[in-house]
């Protein structure tokens, strides 16, 4: 097999001609639907709550609470990876996703313990979305200081 | 050693036979095309443990044993184990094969493995070195995408050229001057890095070393995809099935109905939701094992060239990186 660098060029062209593609549009519009019905849910929760007689922190808090715990339970019921397959970015953007990540590293990792195992690998995939949504949020933050 | 080394391909002088096989699958295997042909299937992936690496152990101990008992004989009349899997320190074999008491050595050919194996156990009996020998290996589903990918209970979605790693352990008994199909002649691969970076699309980073030792095999022993009643490669599936029938129709290999890839026959693509095909080390083994070994003990094939292949990367050379590099070796195999 000819590995030259052209050779490496003309593979990686017969690979992309010869690799189907995903779906983009009908992807693109499952996610659309399912994350806007998340969002819709969100409100309906968050209009319940104010009803409740809670304030509008509060109510944000308790929806969260609410996603989260779905999340969760999905996750470790089976179900989540089921309707992460079908909705895509519909279920991964809202924090579902981020509950689900977190869940999902732990339970494979029970096996390796509490401390080494669940609690190391619990933010394997959540650590950096905390990371650079920290780092990203902290840079706003001086723009908005200095620009106000 | 007497046998006769024409380019990458040994020629054996001894009679090395294929004596028992024995192929242990797991449940969504045992769901697909070839359930009937393996020995045994497992209806539950963790096997009756509390872990997927023990129920990979598991598997390797119940299946390695099976292939000894099917032969007719013991443990101790093995003069060595030759195995390896996908798991970091080939622990899935290891913790397998840790009571077993025989010599051992521990090969690490990613899925190509069982085709290693095979390679380095005809070696030994050439040499004299042993009159049987088991070669083996494993896969575990959830073992590997624990090791290599994404947790199972992750919400994303898999690309349409990703390939489903087959559960499951698969071993041979190789034994001079037996009664079973022989191992004729092996033509082991080089590493080859066509460049490829995606870690899903295993098929186009093994495609070219598939390409690589299907032709250098052709060349020393001056045959054609024809010679053979069936070619299979290890686990291409279906997008690096594509890729090595375009460079070998290149090259000047025509293609026929008998080049198939043990990663299309394993599953059902449509109903099993396996996109590009199986992969891992026991999809060619347990097709070998279960299906292929029994046509051959039948007589619906005569002369069988498998290639297993592998994709040499870990998981920390994709994170930094590297592309994948990959090797194939071809067995051929013919009924007595």
């Amino acid at each position: 097999m000819d590995t030259s660098k052209k050779a490496k060029e003309e593979y990686s062209k017969i690979v992309d001609e010869l690799t189907p593609k995903s779906k983009i549009l009908k992807d693109v519009f499952r996610s659309f639907v399912s994350g806007g019905l998340i969002c819709v849910f969100g409100q309906f929760l968050k209009e319940f709550f104010l009803n409740g007689g809670f304030e509008k922190e509060e109510a944000a808090l308790l929806v969260n609470m609410v996603f989260i715990g779905i999340a969760a339970l999905l996750t470790g019921i089976g179900l989540y990876s089921k309707l992460g397959k079908f909705c895509g970015g519909g279920t991964i953007v809202p924090i579902t996703g981020f509950a689900n990540s977190m869940v999902s590293s732990s339970i494979e990792a029970k096996a390796e313990g509490w401390i080494l195992g669940i609690g190391a690998a619990m933010f394997s995939i959540a650590g950096p979305v905390i990371v650079y949504g920290i780092t990203s949020s902290m840079v706003v933050g001086f723009i908005y200081y200095f620009v106000k | 050693m007497s046998c006769k080394k024409i380019g990458q391909t040994l020629f054996f002088e001894k009679e090395i036979n294929i004596t028992s096989t024995s192929s242990f699958a797991g449940k969504k295997e045992g769901e697909g095309p070839l359930s009937k042909y393996f020995d045994f299937v497992s209806d539950d992936d963790m096997f009756g443990e509390s872990t997927w690496e023990k129920a990979e152990s598991k598997f390797v101990k119940l299946a390695f044993e099976k292939a000894v008992e099917k032969d007719g004989s013991k443990l101790s009349d093995l003069d060595y184990i030759v195995c390896g899997d996908l798991l970091n320190q080939c622990s899935g074999t290891v913790f397998g094969t840790r009571d077993m008491n025989v010599p051992y050595f521990g090969v690490y050919g990613a899925c190509s493995t069982f085709g290693e194996s095979i390679t380095l156990g005809s070696i030994l009996i050439e040499c004299g070195c042993g009159k049987k020998i088991l070669a083996g290996t494993s896969s575990h589903f959830c073992s590997a995408e624990k090791q290599f990918r994404f947790p199972l209970a992750l919400g994303n979605q898999r690309p349409l050229s990703s390939t489903w790693t087959v559960t499951g352990s698969g071993a041979v008994i190789l034994t001079e001057n037996g009664k079973g199909p022989k191992i004729e002649c092996i033509t082991t691969g080089k590493i080859i890095d066509m460049g490829i970076t995606d870690a899903s699309n295993m098929g186009a980073a093994m495609a070219g070393a598939a390409v690589d030792t299907i032709v250098s095999h052709f060349k020393d022993t001056g045959r054609d995809l024809q010679y053979y009643d069936v070619v299979a490669t290890g686990d291409l599936g279906y997008v690096g099935r594509d890729i090595l029938i375009k460079y070998l129709e290149e090259s000047g290999y025509k293609c026929g109905e008998n080049l198939t890839d043990c990663g299309i026959e394993i599953f059902d693509r449509e109903k099993q939701d396996t996109h590009s095909g199986g992969s891992g080390c026991a999809c060619s083994a347990i097709t070998y094992c279960g299906y292929f070994h029994k046509k051959l003990l039948d007589g619906d094939i005569k002369r069988l060239l498998i290639v297993p292949t592998g994709a040499m990367m870990s998981s920390t050379s994709g994170k930094q990186g590297e592309s994948i590099p990959s090797i194939a070796y071809a067995i051929s195999i013919e009924r007595q």
